[in-house]
């Protein structure tokens, strides 16, 4: 009450040079810290639900976020079938005489073994220079690619799984295949790294181990497919004819031993991402589940406040409020509550995540936060104080000055 | 100082006294109770997921019932076996027979696109040929609907769980594999085994199909019992003939079952457990809130000659049956909306998908409860001491 009514004199006293806003700031301030405890504990759990937004945003991100990083202009080419079953290499020659198409690069499953099958990532044998070419996103100083280009046995690694097994230019890693044998028998394939790549974008996957086709090929044994690859990459020349030259490619190889199904890389991705799971349906779920919880709390708090506070809200109408201006009052006040709440909560994930994202490395190579999914939840805080607020805002601004007065 | 039973007494008209007034601070009470059934919710929905793909792939296997892939492979899909090895195999020490011969099955495991009915989405469907003894080499698989496949016809039965997820796979539909058509003349089920994501043909159907000579992938097997495993698989790793690898189904399953369940059991804990400090608060805000309404009468009653741990103590009983409450709806709601929920995921060993259904458990149910009275434990705590110590004159004086 105290602290109330000297902002009172002081919100009626001060001078007019001080913007109206500012003014209002130190009420809404004060009245949230008038009950310290009760709104330390809303602001905590405002602040642990957008910690929760955060986390939430980056599982979806590494099991679906895959297809924000696809390129519109890429095309992948598998087997109708399914990817398991391969594609004659001499698809490649076929797929660059259609019109439309600038470049096709094939990689193969290796399905390799690092010391444990715990240590999953993904290693492929492709053709160096296509593949550089296709894939602008991983960079590669020039020096490395050219190691690469000079050594038949070089593999270039991304920096997370170089960093995760503390793998340096020149070592010499020995990965076991689950899938192919060498000549001799040995499933046991060495490779020297010779470069380390960086992602171009955040989302860049940066765990692959890319080896040379032909050393792979000339070492398989005969009967496992020599000369047959994974699925191929094109890059079309004008991304809105990519549908139109999708068709072309399967046309192309239709009626054959090997019909192919193309389709847009994002939509690969997606149907990937989607067959572990509806993943974007459950977050929503928990997320839904999550903020129905703190829309409950939040409401709660700002619904005794409003209560407790209906003779002073009484008076700031006597003394000239107009209705808007207190219904405005009891918004801000919820705002503020979760806009703190949120940009508190947005920051601790925001440090957290790198964190697990270093734990969970191997099982989820892409968890991070996107930029995109900050300024959500930052919307989100704005969103959910509107809500909370609104039903003791209306409160509020129908409170009629001789009722609340006498309650004083 | 008062004996036992009037300090119970104490407590209990202190309780009823809380509870009475439960009334008069409903949004408060209703907001704690419902935070409380979320947290719940979501632990128990999470856990169900894992729960659910579990049983999928442990009810798979039986003891006395072993897999024979070739050594280095770990499913197989990567596997590879010729008509010779299957032979030794079948010959083996341990083996169960009948009048018709060795149980075994030498099998073939290919995968298929079909498209999801809920995205309408590609995904990766097992395939797999089998031989006549498929059927007695596990348990519980049964024809449910339509007839088993004719040998050497290209037709195909498939697993209840598969029609349930992929879309054209019901009897009397025709499954197109490249330039084939195989009609579906029957259903099967297995328990809820990982058998009911899969479409079963004859193998030599398939090695045609395939082009795949007289190899398999894979060899089924039933022992004479499970003591009889060891025997086998000495018998097998020692024979210079073959390099093979050899697990009891029911632990092959296991191991594939693991990555995922480690995955989804640690983001829902991960998940529950920062929603549960979010609902601590809100029961903190509740109790809190209850204590300050109180003050007076508290002190009333503490002038009268009730003791501080009967405050402590009642006060506490409140909050945990709040809590307790919040958690039986939180339970019930994941049990209602969540148990029996027919989905399918990827397993990643063998590169295809399992499809499965969600199981809230009696275990998870319990697991929930108990979060939620630890919560309620905790939430009331901290009011209750401090309840315990308000100044007895200071309350007073607010009347």
């Amino acid at each position: 009450m105290d602290n109330f009514k000297s902002l009172q004199v002081r919100l009626l006293t001060s001078a007019p040079a001080c913007p109206r806003a500012m003014k209002f700031f130190h009420l809404i301030w004060c009245n949230l810290k008038r009950k310290k405890l009760r709104t330390s504990l809303t602001l905590l759990s405002i602040l642990v639900a957008f910690i929760l937004f955060g986390f939430l945003m980056a599982i979806k991100q590494a099991l679906a976020g895959g297809v924000s990083m696809a390129q519109q202009d890429r095309l992948i080419v598998r087997h109708k079938v399914s990817i398991i079953q391969m594609l004659p290499e001499s698809y490649q020659a076929r797929m660059e005489r259609i019109p439309g198409v600038a470049l096709a690069t094939h990689q193969t499953w290796f399905g390799g073994i690092y010391q444990d099958p715990k240590n999953f990532f993904m290693q492929n044998p492709v053709v160096p220079e296509e593949f550089l070419a296709m894939h602008p996103e991983i960079i590669l100083s020039p020096e490395q690619k050219k190691a690469w280009l000079q050594t038949r046995t070089g593999a270039i690694v991304g920096r997370k799984t170089a960093e995760r097994f503390n793998w340096k230019i020149g070592d010499r890693v020995p990965i076991q295949s689950t899938i192919w044998a060498q000549a001799n028998g040995s499933r046991t394939w060495e490779f020297d790294i010779v470069g380390i790549y960086d992602g171009g974008k955040k989302g860049t996957d940066t765990t692959p181990l890319f080896f040379r086709y032909d050393y792979f090929d000339e070492n398989r044994q005969v009967n496992q497919g020599k000369g047959l690859v994974g699925w191929y990459t094109i890059r079309v020349k004008d991304p809105t004819q990519a549908a139109a030259v999708a068709k072309l490619v399967d046309q192309e190889f239709e009626n054959s031993s090997a019909e192919t199904k193309t389709e847009p890389e994002g939509a690969f991705v997606q149907a990937w991402a989607s067959q572990i799971g509806n993943i974007v349906l459950i977050v929503a779920v928990i997320l839904g589940a999550v903020f129905f919880t703190i829309l409950l709390v939040t409401g709660n708090t700002m619904a005794q406040a409003v209560r407790e506070r209906t003779g002073e809200l009484g008076v700031l109408k006597a003394i000239g409020f107009t209705n808007a201006q207190v219904m405005s009052l009891v918004l801000a006040e919820s705002c503020l509550l979760t806009v703190l709440g949120g940009v508190l909560g947005l920051g601790l994930a925001f440090l957290i995540v790198p964190v697990l994202a270093k734990a969970l490395s191997g099982l989820l190579p892409m968890f991070f936060l996107p930029t995109r999914d900050l300024l959500t939840g930052l919307g989100l805080s704005v969103v959910l104080g509107l809500v909370t607020g609104i039903f003791p805002a209306l409160q509020a601004m129908r409170l009629r000055v001789a009722d609340a007065l006498r309650r004083m | 100082m008062a004996g036992p039973i009037n300090w119970f007494s104490q407590i209990g008209s202190i309780t009823k006294f809380g509870l009475l007034s439960i009334p008069q601070r409903r949004g408060t009470v209703t907001a704690t109770v419902f935070g409380i059934a979320g947290v719940v919710a979501v632990l128990v929905g999470v856990l169900s997921i894992a729960a659910g793909f579990k049983q999928a792939m442990t009810v798979s296997g039986a003891p006395d019932a072993a897999v024979v892939l070739r050594s280095g492979a770990d499913s197989e899909m990567v596997s590879g076996l010729g008509r010779d090895q299957t032979r030794v195999i079948a010959d083996s020490p341990g083996v169960a027979h009948t009048a018709q011969g060795p149980l075994t099955s030498a099998e073939l495991f290919v995968i298929i696109n079909l498209p999801k009915r809920s995205t309408g989405l590609d995904a990766n469907v097992p395939l797999r040929g089998v031989e006549a003894n498929a059927m007695q080499v596990r348990d519980n698989v049964k024809i449910v609907q339509g007839r088993m496949f004719e040998w050497g016809k290209n037709e195909v039965i498939v697993g209840s769980g598969a029609v349930q997820e992929f879309a054209g796979l019901e009897v009397g539909s025709k499954l197109k594999v490249g330039r084939y058509e195989w009609p579906v003349v029957g259903i099967f089920s297995a328990n809820g085994g990982v058998a009911e994501s899969e479409i079963w043909t004859d193998a030599k159907v398939l090695q045609e199909a395939y082009n795949r000579g007289d190899s398999f992938q894979s060899v089924y097997v039933k022992l004479n019992s499970p003591g009889a495993f060891q025997e086998f698989k000495d018998s097998l790793t020692s024979n210079p003939q073959l390099s093979v690898k050899v697990v009891r189904q029911s632990e092959y399953y296991a191991e594939q079952s693991q990555t995922m369940t480690r995955l989804i059991t640690t983001l829902g804990f991960l998940i529950a457990f920062l929603m549960a400090i979010g609902a601590l608060f809100g029961a903190l805000n509740t109790m809190y809130s209850a204590v300050s309404t109180r003050t007076r009468e508290i002190a009333t009653l503490r002038a009268l000659g009730f003791g501080r741990g009967a405050v402590v103590v009642s006060l506490m009983i409140e909050s945990l049956l709040l809590a307790l409450v919040g958690g039986a709806i939180g339970g019930g709601l994941a049990y209602l909306a969540f148990n029996n929920f027919h989905t399918s995921t990827m397993n990643f060993q063998s590169f295809s998908q399992v499809t499965f259904a969600f199981r809230v458990t009696p275990e998870l149910l319990v697991r929930g409860i108990v979060w939620s009275a630890l919560i309620g434990l905790i939430g009331g705590l901290f009011p209750a001491i401090r309840a315990a110590r308000l100044p007895i004159a200071a309350g007073l004086r607010e009347l």
